[in-house]
């Protein structure tokens, strides 16, 4: 096998809602992989699996052919799956360069630093703004957190999270609620990142996003995958269509 | 690298020159400050005076600690009188017992931070479980416990509590060794605070307090680190018992885990800036010695109560963040409101010499402020017209 992150068969329930169930979504190395599906199909339930948020019921996930189900966030961190959050979520009362040195805390693997050093090496510092520079939020790096638009919000969360290196992100609606000019620029930076090796796993209900952005798209209904493949196999499957148009039986009947 | 730098926020990166200014004129400040401090049990001999002295040092000793883990991690402990309790039992169950006396008490202190620390780890690994309102609630909990155990246990003395060893010392300067004392150990928690609030360390409590969960997903091990915090706030706070016990001779079960200490740490952080590393310094140094006062002006306590908790009100009203973070921030858009009138102004002079024309060139460059070029002014002057 050679998926990068595999989710296997996975069961998860809330109480009576089965949020997902059996659910199989493998994510290939180097690629950029969407996950499309109506509200409540279990995507972000799927994200906080996979990140150690919530615990399985049942099923295994695999990083590089490594088990690691229920690993706790830090761990999941530690092993290189970086994840960004639906609301959109930083530290607001940090500056966006404190923010970036709280994940670069981890960078330099098993060399040990003191605890009381001062936060954020030279080399941390100009790694974090190079990042930075590369979102386009340079220039607030030394304004508070909570001063940032929602875009660039989005922005810092998808710096801070690169700033470890992670070799496979999870973004969820990474293009969910900003303007098109930057869905633009966010959908740009991915793929920068992607022709240099990292791979993505990106939740999103924009679908010339998705379509646009991905090499492979999964679709999932309560709980479970209806389809896989690349986008043009996905645009036109009639189970995707019915998943997210709700098509019923009449509808589909000739008129009389 | 001085205490004085410490309520600097996040914004150091900014103008190095005028901010290099500014820390140095806080390294003097502290340093007078500090000279001050050092010198006051001499000038001040009043055996009254130094009391309250002593009191308010351990307090800012207090605040400074309890700051280090619930104002930067945002773990509001209403508990930390159990660590200053342990700390108080402590050397007094030691003394007691190994019949220590004289100076040589002082040895037992650091036992006291030990015991304090060894009481924070199971009480820390139960309640950093939970968080915000239910962790308050646990460690108010967690408060009562102790207290009952030390009305109840033979070995802490019940009711009757533990009595210090008499000291044989000059009763005119009696105070001065713990005066100096609580100095030392005030000095080296605000000094470790500043340290811990520039660390790796302090940057990981302080995005707990953001986001606990986010920082996990950034790879930080929160209960670590919050156990950590709780750890070196437990320790000095146990010390401070451990010196309170020989400075009050006594402790009972309800004045060595009092829930006034809970209350007034929490207070005084509050008052002067959560999170911040002078703020509670500076709600102690005010809190303390105005508590003594008014206790001693209106004989009736509940009157003094009263005043203090308009205080407070007053406080949560007017600067809900705290003195030091209001305060700054007031200050800054006080500056950058100074410093727009004075662009204001030369955005005025500019527009005049340009109406005056050609004709009256000559006049632009002394009707501009001096620096300023009568034909770099008169553009600029348009601008704004428009």
């Amino acid at each position: 096998m050679s998926a990068l992150l595999r989710a296997e068969q996975i069961s998860k329930a809330f109480g009576g809602v089965q949020a997902l169930s059996d659910c199989t979504v493998e994510v290939e190395r180097g690629s950029i992989t969407g996950l499309i599906g109506p509200n409540g199909s279990g995507k972000t339930t799927l994200f906080n699996v996979i990140t150690g948020y919530e615990h399985v019921d049942a099923g295994d996930v695999y990083a590089d052919d490594r088990k690691i189900t229920n690993a706790r966030p830090e761990r999941a961190f530690a092993l290189g799956i970086g994840r960004t959050f639906q609301l959109t979520r930083i530290f607001p009362r940090l500056t966006v360069m404190e923010n970036m040195l709280v994940a670069s805390q981890h960078r330099g693997g098993g060399r040990w630093r003191s605890p009381l050093a001062r936060a954020g090496g030279q080399a941390d510092r100009r790694r974090a703004m190079e990042l930075l520079e590369f979102t386009g939020i340079a220039g607030h790096a030394t304004a508070l957190a909570d001063t940032l638009s929602y875009g660039q919000r989005k922005l810092l969360e998808l710096s801070y999270v690169l700033v470890a290196d992670p070799a496979i992100v999870l973004l969820d609606e990474p293009a969910g609620g900003v303007n098109p000019s930057l869905i633009q620029h966010i959908a740009a930076r991915i793929r920068d990142l992607n022709a240099r090796g990292t791979t993505f796993l990106i939740v999103e209900h924009n679908m010339d996003f998705v379509m646009g952005l991905c090499d492979r798209v999964t679709v999932l209904d309560y709980g479970t995958v209806v389809a896989s493949g690349t986008p043009e196999i996905i645009r036109n499957n009639p189970r995707v269509l019915d998943a997210y148009l709700g098509t019923t039986e009449e509808d589909d009947e000739p008129a009389p | 690298m001085t205490p004085a730098s410490m309520m600097k926020g996040p914004d150091s990166l900014a103008r190095p020159g005028r901010l290099q200014a500014a820390t140095a004129w806080r390294a003097g400040g502290a340093l007078a400050l500090l000279a001050a401090i050092a010198v006051f049990p001499l000038i001040f001999t009043n055996a009254l005076v130094t009391t309250i002295a002593v009191d308010t040092l351990i307090f800012v000793a207090a605040a400074a600690a309890w700051n280090i883990f619930s104002g930067y991690s945002g773990y509001i402990s209403l508990g930390h009188a159990v660590f200053f309790g342990c700390g108080a039992y402590t050397v007094g169950i030691g003394a007691r017992d190994w019949q220590v006396n004289g100076t040589a008490v002082f040895a037992l202190i650091p036992l006291a931070g030990l015991v304090a620390v060894a009481v924070a780890v199971p009480f820390g690994l139960v309640a950093l479980r939970v968080r915000r309102h239910t962790f308050v609630v646990v460690t108010i909990a967690v408060f009562f416990i102790f207290q009952l155990m030390a009305f109840n246990f033979s070995f802490t003395g019940g009711t009757t509590g533990v009595a210090a060893p008499f000291l044989v010392w000059n009763p005119s300067t009696y105070n001065d060794p713990f005066y100096y004392l609580a100095l030392a150990i005030g000095v080296a928690t605000i000094g470790l605070s500043w340290l811990i609030r520039g660390s790796r360390f302090g940057l990981q409590l302080r995005a707990i307090r953001d986001d606990e969960d986010r920082a996990r997903g950034l790879g930080v091990r929160t209960m670590r680190v919050k156990l950590a915090a709780f750890m070196i706030s437990a320790f000095v706070t146990g010390l401070l018992g451990g010196l309170w016990f020989y400075f009050i001779t006594q402790v009972l079960p309800q004045s060595g885990f009092d829930p006034a200490f809970d209350l007034s740490v929490a207070l005084m952080a509050f008052l002067g800036g959560l999170g911040t590393v002078s703020g509670p310094v500076l709600g102690a140094l005010v809190l303390v010695p105005a508590q003594q006062y008014l206790t001693e002006q209106f004989t009736n306590d509940y009157l003094s109560q009263i005043v203090l908790g308009t205080l407070f009100l007053g406080v949560i009203l007017l600067l809900p963040r705290g003195v030091i973070p209001t305060g700054s921030e007031k200050i800054t858009s006080w500056r950058a409101r100074r410093t727009g009138q004075a662009a204001a102004g030369q955005d005025a002079a500019g527009q005049a010499a340009a109406v005056i024309g050609p004709d009256a060139a000559a006049s632009g460059p002394a009707a501009a402020p001096p620096g300023e070029p009568g034909a770099a002014a008169g553009p600029a002057g348009k601008e704004s017209a428009r």
